[in-house]
């Protein structure tokens, strides 16, 4: 990675126009995405963050405002002439072509010679871990072996930029992990700036080096998965980006003494059962529990705090079974956590 | 009761299988091929020349007679009729198939849908018979052409020998623009609906990977709708080779398939030279798909 800006947006915005109304699919947008760098961007659906991936490929123009590609202006430049490529959602693999005619489409497009670009192909294929595929058709293939050739395709042009439209979405939970993995050790070695659009945090978290957060149309929040995650700009960030306890108000006060909306996180809460002492660098505060909800790894409690207002904890099952967490329900408990565990959120 | 019954089909598919599809496939069996099988039966039989009965024996004779020059330029115009028919309607409905699958907005396309499709809710005798009234000798096509002063240029198009005629009425031209008129909705619909099925992000990855519009129209739209070509010109095609009111009504002496072997089997009785006449067209079309899958129509369906 380098300080040279691969991507830069510069007050972005795209208005789609419809009967019902013009909508601010992007809303002046501002974003910058150094060079070698793995990007995310995260947010829920219809967020913009999907536009803006299609305005960087070329299929959709900005209806205003700049887009460079390594200082060049390319906003205006129709998706052929732009040195970036693209991994889709439903990975776009043509269904008439063998899976190396695929992967070789982009070098016959380039008129390079067949063995040359059958030869390339093959290695694009070694490195999707996709050996001697290439005769295969796309529909011969399961879901992850479509979505590795749907990658080899969008390398072989080694593009400066790699935009991947959620590329991951049709694959089940294991595969998932998997390709996560698998992509960004691909990344490191093919040494390509990654833009990778996802609505799942938990894989923004693991694999960007930064993150970009989107909500109806603007940035929330730029940062590193730490720094979102641990830091979080806006409630919003707060609450997609894990679960989070926003309290503000009296609880507020009652807790921290002041008024000010704070978010915390569930896993930082420890519940005890036992009028326990606690340390001074601590907030605490009583409730009673709600509900239980056993989830093997973990166990997530709804406390309802005396006074009004309620927080989720999450604790790790070390020592205890689905029996003993299950016993909780109903009990008067304390609930703390450390002063520094707590960030105000604006809003 | 109903219930009972249900539940009694529940239990045994085959038998419900066979209940929905035996009368379809009787009437397949005996209106289609049963047709097509007599009409080859009588194919190899002849017509005694002197007797004028048609003797039922199994015979060749027919098919020599078939294979005459005047038979044989009828078969060979008729086709090339039909070739010309069908390349001028995939060039005609491949746009407005492409706008209407691509482009078009809801209510455009329904609109488009309606006006494909609204000419075939007449009769198609009527139609014809008003393309009489645009090529006729006093009709709106030369009216038009003496208004803008290009009647010099028509009429030098009619003296052509191959082409013309005493007027676009009665000429092959003339054939050729109401054939093409006629059959158009049947080239559209089945292009249409074949490139409706193309996902846009194909032609976006084939453009991502750096190809222009017209690389992605040749590697991407072309292959992958061919089969909605080869479906409509199978229709544009057969019904050519087959359609006797148009050569009857637009034609001067030249045969067409059609007027032969409505001329054959109505007026002078010879029905094996009709049948033999009819298995013409069958062996085109049947050439015409072995090459159409050759060249990998239906590797995408």
């Amino acid at each position: 990675m380098s300080d040279k800006k691969a991507i830069e947006l510069i007050n972005v915005c795209r208005v789609f126009e419809s009967a019902s109304g013009n909508v601010n699919a992007v809303d002046n947008v501002s974003l910058e995405i150094r060079d070698g760098e793995f990007f995310s961007l995260l947010g829920p659906s219809g967020s913009g963050k999907t536009t803006s991936l299609r305005m960087v490929a070329g299929f959709d123009r900005p209806t205003s405002g700049q887009i460079l590609l390594y200082g060049k202006d390319v906003s205006n430049l129709p998706p052929y002439e732009r040195d970036v490529n693209t991994v889709f959602q439903d990975y776009a693999l043509f269904p008439h072509m063998t899976v190396g005619e695929n992967v070789a489409y982009g070098l016959m497009i380039k008129k390079i010679s067949k063995p040359d670009r059958e030869k390339s192909a093959e290695e694009m294929l070694d490195l999707v871990q996709l050996p001697g595929f290439s005769g295969r058709k796309p529909s011969q293939l399961s879901g992850g072996q479509r979505q590795r050739v749907a990658l080899a395709r969008a390398l072989i042009n080694h593009p400066k930029v790699l935009l991947l439209d959620e590329p991951l979405g049709a694959l089940d939970l294991k595969l998932r992990q998997q390709m996560q993995v698998e992509l960004k050790s691909i990344q490191k070695r093919v040494g390509i700036t990654f833009i990778f659009v996802t609505h799942d945090q938990e894989e923004a978290l693991t694999m960007s080096d930064r993150i970009a957060v989107f909500n109806q149309g603007r940035i929330e929040q730029v940062g590193t998965p730490a720094e979102i995650y641990e830091h979080p700009a806006t409630p919003f960030v707060a609450n997609f980006v894990g679960t989070s306890n926003l309290i503000s108000g009296e609880v507020a006060k009652r807790i921290t003494g002041s008024e000010a909306r704070f978010s915390v996180r569930p896993e930082k809460i420890h519940l005890s059962k036992t009028d326990e002492k606690f340390d001074a660098d601590m907030f605490s505060v009583g409730g009673k529990v709600r509900d239980v909800v056993y989830l093997g790894l973990y166990t997530r409690y709804l406390v309802e705090l005396d006074g009004g207002g309620d927080l989720v904890v999450v604790e790790q099952n070390l020592k205890t079974t689905s029996m003993d967490v299950m016993q909780a329900k109903d009990q008067k408990v304390s609930l703390f956590w450390k002063k520094e565990h707590i960030r105000y959120v604006g809003g | 009761m109903l219930k009972r019954l249900s539940t009694f089909f529940y239990l045994r598919p085959k038998l419900i299988l066979f209940l929905q599809l035996s009368p379809p496939l009787l009437w397949f069996l005996v209106a289609y091929i049963g047709a097509l099988i007599a009409m080859l039966i009588n194919s190899f039989f002849y017509l005694d020349g002197f007797t004028g009965k048609v003797v039922h024996e199994f015979t060749l004779r027919t098919y020599v007679k078939l294979l005459l020059p005047t038979n044989l330029q009828i078969l060979g115009r008729t086709t090339l009729m039909a070739v010309a028919v069908t390349l001028a309607c995939v060039i005609l409905a491949f746009p407005l198939s492409y706008y209407m699958a691509r482009f078009a907005s809801k209510r455009m396309k329904t609109f488009l849908y309606l006006a494909v499709t609204l000419p075939l809710w007449s009769s198609y005798v009527v139609r014809v018979y008003s393309w009489k009234l645009i090529l006729a000798k006093e009709g709106i096509v030369s009216w038009f052409a003496h208004l803008i002063h290009l009647d010099g240029l028509l009429n030098w198009y009619l003296s052509s020998e191959a082409l013309g005629g005493t007027s676009l009425a009665v000429s092959i031209t003339g054939i050729f623009i109401v054939f093409v008129y006629i059959w158009l909705p049947y080239m559209i619909l089945p292009i249409q609906t074949a490139l409706e099925r193309v996902p846009k992000s194909l032609v976006e990855a084939s453009s991502d990977l750096g190809a222009t519009p017209a690389q992605t129209f040749r590697n991407v739209i072309l292959p992958l709708s061919f089969p909605g070509v080869v479906a409509g010109s199978i229709f544009t095609f057969s019904l050519t080779l087959g359609d006797f009111i148009v050569p009857s009504l637009f034609g001067n002496s030249s045969f067409f398939i059609g007027k032969a072997v409505l001329t054959y089997q109505g007026t002078s009785g010879n029905i094996p030279l009709a049948a033999a006449f009819t298995m013409g067209p069958i062996i085109i079309m049947i050439a015409y798909l072995l090459l159409a899958r050759k060249l990998g129509a239906f590797d995408a369906l």
